[in-house]
């Protein structure tokens, strides 16, 4: 294992995490709040950062299990610093909550543990969402932009990225990354704007620009996007929600003109019927009790729960079983592959659904020759068993994290959407807690379960399983 | 640049290797899903899927964009074909390698005809380079600079070398700067010498000069080149037809050895004035009956690397006056120095290197010219031929005043027929040839030399 490469991009990404900071600091000067907390979080992440990075090593080779590695732990480092401020500015002050925060943050799951979320500062408020952007597009992503090139980083970017199969834009590694978050910037300053026009704040609007934009959730308010009351914000947010679980590559194709290929997109496909089969069976389940505004509330909250965004604009708790249920599945599938959304992924249940189909056929004429296909190209055998490998990890980090926090009081419904929420980083629960509801209730054990499970959930769950398999640190082979 | 390479065997791993080291934009098409996809994991590269000839295919990797399509499948037909679709497609340039002797004959005029910008045909290099050094043994490699004027050898530094002890600038003082000794590889390091380096025996060293002065000072050295009269190979592969044809056209006798009775009917076919042997030519027995302790040289030109490097191992006991070893795989190079197999021709290495000194002179801004580039000792040092088109920052002013970079060394000037070996005095000027020597693997240009 190449241990100074590791130590070197790590300390790069908690730099990274310092120079952020600076954002949240501005706002909070410009509304004359406490800077302290902001400085002292902010150099130490740069000092620490700083001597743990050392200097450029000179082999700069990182082979698969670095790349895990690397990306595990930097995430870990990351809700680390991410929960100095919100220590240090007295605003959540017991470390184990706010580290929950940062993870829910830089996942992008937007859970909270905070009771009154109006009470929090402008500066903790914008930092919070900005943990959701730049945990949403993956902070080695953005590292990469000025990490060395040469250095063999492919495997940062396939352990970071979401979904099976992970393809480069273009030749370069660098040029791919600068792509994607250029996409990504621009289509949050989109957003922004659009939501100004829609009469909320600026301030509003940035903050729930970048949590949209990262499929996170934190808001500002105590009422989350139902505060507005416009059905002009619900459905900017809501197509905006739906954008950012889209798979990236296809910006980029309608960028470069290739329609074509955003037609062919077969996961797109799949995604937006999910989303229109939802969006109808629960208009039509719950419109008895809004009169008329069944749709505008039903594909506000598939998109959000969809995106694993977690947005809220009613009391889905009150929804009939069968609508509740749609929710509770579509928290589990997620978004498309290459998004910011978290879930399973919409391409790995297709897959799935194929290759079940697949073998029932088999079964019933043994002979028969079969290809799985999959965007019109044959998927291979390994990847099919990548599939298949993760959904047992995923079940089996499920059943682990679910037992784990069953001692806490809450009854079973409460706490599988918690587990729920947490690993597919959307963010309302059901049940007793409810989706105005926070996680404050759970004890501090469960909330390091919970924290872990998001960060274990945001990359796909093999890098931190990895990163705590005893194999992993052996010296010998 | 953007560059895309069609077929990633031997050949176009190792150009992928040396290019995305430079930094270009690469996007390598297979068919093999799985060589794809570890290329992609170990390089900063984009991989395509599927037949490189294949319009879509090509499209897909971004031809209309391309400054270089590389097309190095194991057909030749196919990367033909490749190339005049990647031409019509809108890439600026492309090269094809063309291996078939009858294609060779008809290289230029294939080469016009179809608006290809080079034919590489790693074969014939590979059998020119066993002919030079079959025409002076004394040396381990020779590459040429400015047409010809100026010769590189790599020798070993022999036990009764006179100049063992000493450092270079008394040596030079002893030579009156006539050669420059301008790398030297030591216990597997590799450096570009100060004044004040000793030679030691066993320094395997890069000396420039003109021909003439290189043997002059070969001779001071006691290693001189031997007559060689008649030369076996092992191994009747492309190789050694070309090479045979050469042999045979200096009056060398030739004995090929191969063991595939078809391929020697062929031969024998092609090569009338050659003695062509059915029969193992790794097996020693079937080496001693047809008199290899008799023979002047040895090359051994099998397909397998382990065997040529096995034969040439018994092949060096023998005190003959040349051995020379076909070795594709480079990482085998400094095993190879330690147990005597020191002559290594890798034809993958020629194509690769005729190909980056294509695309360095293609990237290469206006002050001067790539015009030859080789790749020394594993790689890891570069001779540069630049030519000087215009005035820049390193023209007209004594060596002695450039802040050159580290490890680097302006071992040859080469002005009309005049060929300086520069002391701190010398100046390059505009119109000049100038051979840089260099551990920096990177210049396109001679303004990049000083810091």
């Amino acid at each position: 294992m190449n241990y100074r490469m590791i130590r070197f991009i790590i300390g790069r990404i908690i730099k990274t995490i310092g120079l952020l900071m600076f954002l949240p600091l501005g706002c909070a000067i410009y509304y004359h709040e406490p800077v302290m907390p902001f400085i002292v979080s902010l150099a130490a992440s740069l000092v620490f950062g700083h001597i743990m990075g050392g200097r450029q090593p000179e082999n700069k080779t990182i082979n698969a299990k670095d790349g895990f590695i690397t990306v595990a732990l930097a995430w870990i480092f990351m809700a680390l610093f991410g929960a100095l401020p919100f220590v240090l500015s007295r605003e959540i002050p017991n470390f184990i909550d706010a580290f929950f925060e940062s993870s829910s943050g830089f996942t992008t799951t937007g859970s909270t543990i905070v009771q009154d979320v109006e009470s929090l500062s402008h500066g903790i408020l914008l930092w919070r969402g900005l943990s959701h952007w730049i945990g949403g597009m993956g902070i080695l992503v953005f590292v990469l932009t000025f990490l060395p090139s040469n250095s063999q980083a492919f495997y940062l970017l396939s352990s970071e990225s979401t979904g099976p199969q992970v393809g480069k834009l273009v030749s370069k590694l660098k040029v791919t990354a600068r792509i994607l978050y250029g996409i990504y910037t621009g289509m949050t300053v989109i957003l922004i704007i659009l939501l100004y026009l829609g009469k909320m704040p600026l301030f509003d609007a940035v903050v729930h620009g970048f949590s949209t934009a990262g499929t996170g959730g934190f808001g500002v308010k105590n009422a989350s996007i139902a505060f507005y009351n416009s059905a002009y914000i619900d459905y900017v947010i809501s197509v905006g929600m739906l954008l950012f679980a889209f798979n990236f590559n296809i910006f980029y194709f309608i960028l470069l003109g290739k329609i074509i290929l955003v037609l062919r997109n077969e996961e797109l496909k799949w995604y937006l019927a999910f989303v229109f089969v939802s969006t109808i069976i629960i208009a039509i389940n719950i419109s008895s009790a809004y009169s008329g505004q069944s749709f505008r509330y039903a594909f506000f909250q598939v998109t959000s729960i969809i995106s694993t965004t977690g947005f809220v604009t009613t009391n889905f708790n009150m929804w009939p079983a069968l609508s509740k249920l749609i929710l509770i599945l579509l928290m589990l599938s997620g978004g498309c592959a290459g998004s910011t959304a978290g879930g399973i992924k919409v391409s790995r249940i297709a897959m799935l659904f194929k290759s079940a189909f697949q073998s029932i056929k088999k079964m019933i004429s043994p002979r028969m020759v079969q290809t799985l296909k999959f965007e019109n190209a044959q998927v291979k055998r390994t990847i099919i068993q990548d599939v298949q490998a993760y959904m047992m990890v995923y079940i089996l980090v499920f059943i682990i994290g679910l037992s784990l926090i069953s001692f806490d009081g809450y009854n079973f419904e409460t706490n599988f959407t918690a587990i729920a929420s947490c690993i597919s980083n959307v963010g309302p629960v059901l049940g007793e807690i409810g989706p105005y509801g926070n996680f404050g209730g759970y004890s501090y054990f469960s909330k390091i379960v919970l924290s872990f499970i998001m960060l274990a959930g945001r990359l796909e769950i093999f890098p931190m399983l990895i990163l705590f398999l005893p194999h992993t640190w052996k010296k010998s082979y | 640049m953007r560059i895309i390479i069609v077929g990633s065997g031997k050949v176009g791993t190792a150009l992928i290797d040396h290019l995305a080291k430079e930094g270009h934009s690469l996007v390598v098409i297979d068919s093999d899903s799985e060589v794809i996809e570890s290329l992609v994991n170990k390089y900063d590269i984009k991989g395509v899927c599927g037949n490189g000839t294949s319009f879509d295919i090509q499209k897909e990797a971004g031809v209309d964009g391309a400054d270089l399509v590389i097309a190095v499948t194991s057909s030749d037909e196919v990367n033909i074909l490749t190339c005049l679709f990647a031409k019509k497609a809108g890439a600026t340039h492309t090269i094809a390698r063309v291996r078939t002797p009858e294609y060779s004959e008809q290289m230029l005029r294939m080469k016009d005809e179809l608006g290809l910008s080079m034919i590489v045909n790693p074969e014939l290099e590979a059998a020119v380079e066993c002919s030079r050094i079959l025409n002076f043994t004394a040396a381990l490699k020779i590459d040429y600079f400015a047409k010809g004027k100026v010769d590189m050898v790599e020798i070993k530094v022999p036990e009764k070398c006179p100049l063992i002890g000493e450092s270079l600038s008394t040596i030079r003082q002893k030579l009156g700067f006539k050669v420059l000794i301008c790398a030297v590889q030591r216990d597997g390091e590799v450096f570009i010498p100060t004044g004040s380096f000793v030679l030691q025996f066993g320094d395997r060293i890069h000396v420039t000069g003109s021909h003439r002065n290189i043997i002059v000072f070969l001779k001071k050295i006691r290693l001189e080149s031997k007559k060689i009269r008649n030369v076996m190979i092992a191994g009747g592969g492309r190789i050694a037809y070309y090479l045979a044809k050469r042999l045979l056209e200096d009056g060398i006798n030739v004995k090929i050895i191969e063991n595939n009775w078809e391929r020697c009917k062929e031969l024998s076919v092609l090569l009338s004035g050659a003695q062509i042997i059915y029969g193992d030519g790794t097996d020693q027995s079937v080496l001693i009956d047809e008199g290899i302790e008799y023979t002047d040289a040895f090359v051994s030109l099998t397909g397998i690397d382990e065997e040529n490097i096995i034969t040439s191992m018994y092949a060096s006991q023998l005190n003959l006056k040349k051995v020379i070893t076909k070795v594709n795989r480079m990482s085998l190079f400094p095993m190879l120095y330690s147990i005597g197999v020191d002559t290594i021709v890798s034809p993958k290495q020629l194509t690769a290197n005729l190909i980056v000194r294509y695309v360095r002179s293609m990237s290469a801004k206006k002050s001067s010219r790539v015009e030859t580039l080789y790749k020394l000792v594993n790689d890891q040092v570069e001779a540069i031929e630049f030519s000087v088109k215009k005035t820049n920052k390193v023209t007209g002013i004594p060596l002695k005043n450039l802040k050159l970079k580290d490890n680097i060394l302006v071992a040859c000037i080469i002005r009309g027929k005049e060929i300086i070996v520069p002391s701190g005095e010398d100046t390059i000027q505009v119109g000049d040839n100038v051979i840089i020597v260099t551990t920096n693997t990177m210049f396109d240009d001679l303004n990049e030399i000083i810091r």
